[in-house]
């Protein structure tokens, strides 16, 4: 290679990291120089210079090298790295993905309880965490994802199914199976009276007047002290019983099958209540993909007007999808509301909606496993991030990694989605075949409402 | 002698209709897109919609199909195969949308909602610019348009979930239905193709399938042969004469493509400026001065080929 | 009355300044067709900018209020006009074109990197100041039986009305006799064909972001004189507020932007003084839901006919 390109590689690459510089400098200068903080007399003002200084030299740097070897470079570092892989042995994994994680999810608890035997109640709690999402995720794909319908207030249908599980066990003494189905039919009684009036919404509407429902329903938790306990919410909410016993030290679960009492027990049949409220989602969806409503959905999703010319009641269509999007949800709720044992409004802001939401995007509409690996990758990650304490003995004492976890986790969602705009799975399965089952590519699938 | 004919002796569309438009009016605003229409759709016949481009042809269609609210004027929609003049009268004066007797049906369009003019009165169309469901197969394509017999079929979702034997049937059937029409189509090697994969001519015939996977009694085609290569608009041709005959379903069609119209049209209604200026067979409308005027008084197939490359630029050209 | 007559100049007040929050919102939609939801963390992020100036300014010894009050105008406005910039190249640039909702997460993503980084580098805590502009003319004395009731109208409502106008009309000219407006307006009604025309899409829709920016930061300075208490979270409620507002007066629509910026902030002003203030977001976002069902293109916006 010649002097002359390289030459001007570096002087390109040190101007545009010099830009960037500059612009970190500008946007940094009020957060990272100055900081206010409350002292005697009103707010102090104190200087950072170095943080400043520090972050200007990094952002230089990084993107420099950055530069030179991957965005103006002639042949990228990258470019080696990014091994395609023949599509047959694809194929393959496509096929046996689903399956291999089913396996692994049925004997999760007992792995975990092998691998890490002195944290495998925060690992099977992790994994109770990331099912719970799972589950979000796979309900909200029925409504964004086939339906194209988007939704911004879907943690309110979870809220509904918490506090009904909460408020049935505190006033009437219901137990978590009881309940369980009446919270489901009590949140998608919610997702028809909610959906009925903005279901002919276009898309960006229907999605902010969605997050204001949801909005809606939680200042009401809040306000509502003497019924939903306000700020304080709901505590003692009744363990879900496997058959009728308890999970207690005297008389309960363990004594009836003869084991030791261990807390753990009740991780490991919370976990598996979870992962059979998701499989039963995840097995509704599927069929409900293959019969007419299904079909239906995903047809209002690519062409609504279409639809009516033939003959499909759309109204009715986005209400089934919208209130069998909410029921799960609620299912989710109660679950939530058992596992926690104490729910408050705190529990179901808006971020909730828009993390399940992101799930579904980054995952890739539509698609069920997608919304597994993104669930991992985003709830599992932000969870290893509290687990980084000896990041503490290299920034020093102050350093608390755990306040970055949503910092990191807002810059992966910006990140992964400028990355794969479709999501991580971003094909779609025909949901009849009439002689060869070909996959189809997301670029011809269109993505709901409005454009 | 030719005037004389369409004013005084009744037309075979007069005598058997199963559509018929009376005063139509739509107004967007100030702006009058249709000025009261009236027009008969013979059982049976293809009847073609002619006319400049923004003569309101399409207007028209979005009337009789729902997706507009008529501003003013009656569109009676008839499954049975006597006049039934009485019964309309009687149904128009009750408010109702339709009349549920048996096979002589008779439906008031401009009161439905656009969906139930598809499942009930059983008026499917296609669109100017392809509504294909672009990510979904042909086959699925032709299955959603099936949506109401399968609905009950899998008792509202409730026993599909269960894959009960009847719903097990019913799928089958439509998909041999289905398969039916795209054998018919052409189109039975890309039954697993997305549509949105499909070249543009064969988007136009799955369009047609699909419409007719409905079961329609009248077939709306908005410019069915536009874009199409002359083979392919024989093959359209063909098609059409066969969903004609053999389904006895009545078309209405709009067409720019005059070789098109005049050739396989039984009727043909000319519209200028939302009103219509002529009205009868293809010889009639061809030597009526009006016609003739009203497309500059240049040879039709000219003006044809012109507003043709125009409408191809302007996608919904022919809409306000 | 008198109360009335309070309330009235108290929701004016704090509508201007949704209005102005609004402003953003509404030509970002008008240009690209996309919700920014970042935008009310733009707002938060001005008012913070503003506050560390004012601190600064304080502590380099200048002591005149007018000029420490509008060179803390000026830069919060340049310097978060910076940040809408960054937004835009960081996390729309890179998606337009692609699919819909792509931007929408990415904008949502933004909110969160926005709220969490003003989070960790200024603290969770609430930043009081001290009320700066004191005083205000009394319009109307009245006598009720619970003593003497007055019609205040602060210094500080004076200039936030004051200075919300001069905005709006200078901002309205700008939109209006420009040719930057002309590009801005070229770019929503066919940014292909403006482009091919020789606008420069990509640095129209800049600056509409760096416009919408600047607005918000003159917002959130107006947030924290009036209140005099910001924190990282306040981006988000008075940006559904602010879309709201967007949508009530027609989306779109500058006029429409404020006559729905002061709307809103009636509504919750005297919400809050005749009901109850608990309930206050309620009725907001009640009549979010209320528009936008009965009449979705809002008060001044344009109807939309369905294309078949």
């Amino acid at each position: 290679m010649s002097a002359a390109p390289n030459s001007g590689l570096m002087a390109e690459s040190l101007k545009d990291a010099a830009v960037a510089a500059v612009l970190v400098a500008v946007l940094g200068f009020f957060f990272l120089a100055l900081r206010t903080d409350i002292g005697t007399g009103g707010l102090d003002l104190t200087y950072r210079w170095g943080l400043w200084f520090a972050a200007i030299a990094i952002v230089f740097g990084v993107r420099l090298l950055l530069n030179l070897f991957i965005f103006k470079a002639n042949k990228p570092v990258t470019s080696g790295m990014s091994v395609a892989l023949p599509a047959g042995l694809l194929t393959v994994i496509g096929r046996f993905l689903g399956p291999f994680l089913l396996a692994v999810a049925a004997v999760l608890p007992f792995l975990l309880m092998y691998l890490f035997p002195s944290r495998d109640r925060q690992f099977i709690d992790l994994a109770i965490l990331i099912m719970t999402y799972v589950m979000l995720g796979w309900g909200l794909n029925v409504v964004v994802g086939l339906a194209g319908l988007l939704d911004l207030g879907y943690v309110a249908f979870y809220a509904v199914g918490a506090y009904s599980f909460a408020l049935l066990a505190q006033y009437l003494d219901i137990g978590f199976w009881t309940a369980l189905p009446l919270a489901g039919l009590l949140a998608a009684t919610w997702g028809v009276i909610l959906g009925f009036p903005v279901l002919r919404l276009r898309g960006d509407y229907l999605a902010i007047v969605t997050l204001a429902f949801g909005e809606i329903i939680r200042v009401v938790l809040l306000n509502w002290y003497e019924f939903t306990g306000g700020p304080d919410g709901i505590s003692g909410i009744p363990k879900p019983s496997f058959f009728g016993l308890e999970f207690e030290r005297k008389g309960g679960f363990a004594d009836f099958f003869g084991l030791d009492y261990d807390s753990i027990h009740r991780f490991i049949y919370l976990y598996y209540i979870i992962l059979g409220l998701a499989l039963i989602t995840n097995f509704v969806t599927l069929r409900l993909r293959k019969l007419p409503i299904g079909r239906a959905w995903e047809a209002l999703r690519e062409d609504e007007i279409a639809c009516r010319s033939l003959g499909i009641n759309t109204t009715n269509t986005k209400l089934t999808a919208f209130s069998i999007g909410a029921m799960f949800a609620g299912f989710a709720g109660s679950f939530f509301a058992t596992r926690q044992g104490f729910i408050s409004p705190e529990s179901f802001t808006f971020l909730e909606s828009a993390i399940i939401l992101a799930i579904v995007v980054l995952g890739g509409l539509g698609s069920q496993i997608g919304v597994v690996i993104a669930s991992v990758v985003m709830i599992g990650g932000i969870e290893v991030l509290r687990n980084l304490g000896f990041l503490k003995e290299i920034f020093g004492p102050d350093f608390e990694p755990t306040q970055y976890r949503m910092l990191i986790f807002g810059l992966a969602m910006v990140l992964i989605m400028v990355w794969k705009p479709r999501g991580i799975i971003s094909s779609r399965n025909p949901s009849a075949v009439y002689k060869e089952r070909k996959k189809i590519s997301s670029d011809m699938v269109a993505q709901g409402e409005g454009h | 002698m030719e005037t004389a004919m369409k004013t005084t002796s009744m037309q075979s569309w007069d005598d058997n209709v199963v559509l018929s438009v009376e005063h139509l009016t739509m107004r967007f605003g100030g702006l009058v897109a249709v000025n009261d229409l009236s027009f008969n759709v013979g059982r049976g016949d293809i009847t073609a919609l002619i006319g400049p481009n923004g003569a309101g042809k399409t207007t028209v269609f979005n009337c009789v199909t729902g997706f507009y609210k008529p501003t003013e004027g009656r569109i009676v929609m008839r499954h049975g195969k006597s006049f039934q003049s009485e019964k309309i009268e009687a149904l128009t004066r009750t408010g109702r949308q339709f009349n549920d007797d048996g096979d002589d049906r008779v439906f008031l369009l401009e009161r439905m909602p656009d969906f139930e003019i598809s499942k009930r009165a059983k008026v499917a169309r296609t669109f100017q610019n392809i509504r294909l469901f672009g990510g979904m197969t042909a086959l699925e394509n032709l299955l959603v348009a099936q949506h109401n017999p399968l609905m009950i079929a899998s008792m509202m979702t409730v026993g599909g979930i269960f894959n009960l034997p009847g719903y097990k049937k019913a799928r089958a059937e439509a998909i041999d239905f289905a398969a039916y029409w795209l054998e018919k189509t052409g189109l039975i090697e890309r039954a697993d193709d997305p549509a949105a994969d499909l070249p543009y001519g064969d988007q136009r015939r799955l369009e047609i399938a699909r419409a007719m996977c409905t079961r329609p009694h009248l077939l709306c085609l908005d410019e069915p042969a536009a874009g199409l290569n002359p083979r392919e608009s024989t093959e359209l041709n063909d098609l059409l004469q066969y969903i004609r005959k053999d389904h006895g379903t009545s078309i209405l069609l709009i067409e720019h493509d005059m070789g098109v119209v005049m050739e396989i049209s039984d009727h043909v209604i000319v519209l200028d400026y939302g009103q219509k200026i002529s009205d009868g067979n293809a010889s009639h409308v061809k030597n009526d001065p009006k016609v003739i005027s009203a497309y500059l008084g240049v040879d039709e197939d000219e003006v044809a080929a012109v507003e043709e490359s125009i409408d191809t630029q302007n996608g919904e050209g022919g809409q306000s | 009355m008198e109360y009335f007559l309070q309330q009235l100049i108290n929701g004016l007040t704090l509508g201007s300044i949704y209005g102005l929050i609004a402003i953003g919102y509404t030509m970002v939609y008008g240009i690209i067709g996309m919700i920014n939801f970042a935008h009310g963390d733009i707002f938060m992020v001005g008012s913070f900018i503003a506050l560390a100036t004012f601190l600064a300014l304080v502590a380099l010894g200048i002591s005149a209020l007018p000029l420490i009050l509008f060179i803390t105008l000026l830069v919060s406005m340049l310097f978060t006009s910076a940040w809408g910039w960054t937004v835009e190249r960081l996390a729309y640039r890179p998606l337009r074109g692609s699919f819909r909702l792509a931007p929408l997460i990415t904008a949502i993503g933004m909110s969160i990197v926005l709220q969490n980084f003003v989070q960790i580098t200024q603290g969770a805590r609430v930043k009081p100041l001290p009320p700066q502009i004191q005083g205000g003319v009394t319009l109307i004395e009245g006598v009720t039986e619970n003593g003497t009731i007055a019609v205040q109208l602060s210094y500080m409502q004076m200039i936030i009305i004051a200075t919300t106008l001069a905005l709006m009309i200078g901002f309205s000219l700008l939109i209006s006799k420009t040719s930057l407006g002309r590009s801005q307006r070229a770019c929503e009604q066919d940014q292909k064909m403006a482009a091919l025309l020789g606008v420069n899409v990509d640095r129209t829709i800049s600056l509409t972001f760096v416009m919408g920016a600047a607005l918000a930061a003159v917002a959130g300075f107006m947030f924290l004189l009036l209140y005099g208490v910001i924190d990282f979270y306040i981006g988000f409620l008075a940006g559904v507020k602010a879309f709201t507002a967007a949508v009530l007066g027609g989306i779109g629509s500058l006029p429409g932007a404020m006559l729905g910026g002061l709307l809103i902030g009636l509504i919750e002003v005297f919400w809050s003084g005749y009901f109850s203030v608990e309930y206050k977001d309620v009725a907001a976002f009640s009549i979010l839901v209320i528009v936008l069902i009965f009449m979705p293109s809002g008060l001044l916006g344009k109807p939309e006919v369905e294309k078949v």
